[in-house]
């Protein structure tokens, strides 16, 4: 505990002296009740696991609470450095001092290695739950009419989006019950032959289900490579813009819209 | 002994289905609804599959064998209801399901299938703005 | 990567009525790994298939049923074996619409496009094992 409040990496407002007091605690006397002398030399045995569990959780805990890596690893470090000044104290014989202090130094590192790795998973879940937000929030499915959805892709397509694409697509209109769904890529740079393919088969599965799917936006770049790595657009509907997509479904759905004269009502 | 059942709308039959298919099941699927379209005349046949999670190869032969037989006798069928993820699969597993329409839901499929049939007897609903005529 | 196997569950297949069971048990399966809806979708209609052909074809046999791992990802394996007559001519088989009953012949490449692994192994008169594998991200 000396070791750790003198040193200046002390992070005094992301966890309290007690909180402190208590975790050192917690690891020391699992490593006091957990080890024989064997167990100093072999770190795979089971002995270690309570250890590691609970370095484990501290590490965890710091990585969420916002510690830099090197600050949770001085908590272990600390503990080393008090370790070892315990050993110089009790242990007069120099060679003895030395062989016990190696065996200390190789525990030490090894829960450091414990440390970090178990650190970085913290941080590697926070960015997975980033990117699975990303994912969600960078396809919005809007409802522009009564029955007919327009979802506005932004950004690349790769084969994995373009699958969450799909499958949000086909349970929107399952949901809203809508007969026409509008596809508009225009924000899409370029596209893959395995991109194209689930853009089929995302139509494809939108008829199956006795709804239809347009795609609209599509950049004449992309139009040339659809051609050249030769895949059949025949049987997909394509409008050059999201407005030319949207007339054709009023059409498809015998929605006139038209200019109301002076005193009425808006007739649809 | 289950049988699955056939219910009377109109001048249309609706079956649902809501159990795993299996051989006998489905055999007897097949015989009921064609003597029940030809008992009362059908021109329709509604098959609601909302509640079916996993439709594969020989779930599809079912549905096709049921379409093939309506039509020929002068009935048309519509499947309603597929969900999403049995859409996305049959596509992956190449499933044709040829002659087999298809809608959203039940009172689309009807509307579906009066737009085919050019029903002018039997419900006194009015065409309302949702039906689609897809070309 | 090696592939290690967490856990596994062997479930006899003789009659039709074992296979709503095997669909039920490979759904737990597959939730408890949380596999998507339309990942599990596609592996429990690839096994209806397969399940489908053992018992039409290889007169019943069981289905060993894996939770599988390769570090970062989980999976569902499964494996079908029959002590029927075997698959005299694989190539053939595996190709859409070959079908030596009645049925539609997608079963078995049907199977195979909707997992991430496929294997397959027969000779006539030593009976049929089909593996295939589908990841929890597939």
């Amino acid at each position: 505990m000396k070791n750790q409040l003198s040193d200046d990496g002390l992070r005094e407002d992301l966890i309290s002296n007690e909180e402190l007091r208590g975790q050192s605690e917690e690891l020391i006397s699992a490593l006091v009740a957990n080890l024989a002398e064997d167990d100093l030399i072999d770190f795979n045995t089971d002995r270690w696991d309570p250890v590691i569990e609970i370095l484990g959780g501290i590490a965890i805990t710091r990585a969420r609470q916002g510690f830099s890596p090197r600050e949770t690893g001085r908590f272990v470090h600390s503990l080393k450095e008090a370790l070892l000044e315990v050993l110089q104290q009790e242990i007069q014989d120099p060679k003895q001092l030395f062989v016990e202090s190696l065996k200390i130094n190789k525990v030490m590192d090894n829960l450091s290695i414990v440390t970090f790795e178990t650190f970085i998973k913290g941080r590697e879940e926070v960015i997975l739950r980033q990117t699975d937000e990303i994912a969600e929030i960078s396809t919005p499915v809007i409802r522009v009419w009564d029955g007919i959805l327009a979802l506005p892709i932004i950004g690349t397509l790769d084969s994995s989006r373009t699958q969450i694409v799909m499958e949000n697509l086909l349970q929107e209109i399952v949901e809203t019950g809508s007969s026409i769904a509008i596809l508009d890529i225009s924000g899409v740079p370029a596209v893959d032959s395995l991109v194209a393919q689930h853009l089929i088969k995302t139509v494809s599965a939108t008829r199956l289900m006795g709804a239809e799917c347009i795609i609209s936006g599509i950049r004449p770049e992309i139009a040339q490579t659809v051609v050249h790595l030769g895949i059949d657009l025949s049987n997909i509907i394509t409008k050059a813009s999201l407005a030319s997509a949207l007339s054709y479904a009023f059409r498809v759905l015998r929605l006139e819209v038209r200019k109301s004269s002076a005193i009425s009502k808006t007739n649809l | 002994m289950d049988k699955i059942p056939i219910l009377r709308m109109g001048s249309f039959l609706l079956v649902t289905i809501q159990v795993d298919l299996y051989d006998r099941l489905a055999l007897d699927l097949e015989a009921d609804l064609v003597q029940m379209v030809n008992k009362t005349s059908s021109k329709g046949v509604l098959i609601d599959i909302s509640a079916v999670s996993i439709v594969d190869s020989f779930m599809g032969r079912i549905i096709g064998n049921i379409a093939s037989m309506s039509k020929i006798l002068d009935a048309e069928t519509v499947v309603v209801g597929m969900q999403p993820a049995v859409a996305i699969t049959l596509i992956e597993l190449g499933l044709p399901l040829k002659g087999v329409h298809t809608a959203l839901d039940v009172e689309k499929g009807m509307n579906l299938l009066k737009s085919m049939i050019g029903d002018d007897h039997g419900d006194q609903e009015e065409t309302d703005d949702d039906d689609t005529v897809v070309e | 990567m090696m592939i290690l196997s967490l856990s596994k569950d062997t479930i006899q297949v003789q009659k039709e009525q074992d296979v709503v069971l095997l669909r039920n048990r490979i759904r737990e399966v597959a939730v408890k790994i949380k596999m998507g809806l339309v990942n599990q979708t596609k592996l429990i209609t690839a096994a209806s298939e397969l399940l489908r052909n053992m018992l039409r074809y290889g007169g019943g046999g069981k289905c060993l049923i894996e939770v599988v791992t390769r570090g970062r990802d989980n999976g569902v394996r499964l494996t079908f074996s029959d002590q029927g007559p075997g698959i005299p001519d694989i190539a053939a088989a595996m190709q859409d619409g070959f079908s030596t009953g009645k049925s539609l012949g997608l079963g078995l490449p049907g199977a195979k496009r909707l997992s991430n692994e496929f294997d397959l192994k027969s000779k006539p008169g030593e009976g049929t094992v089909v593996m295939i594998l589908k990841w929890a991200n597939g």
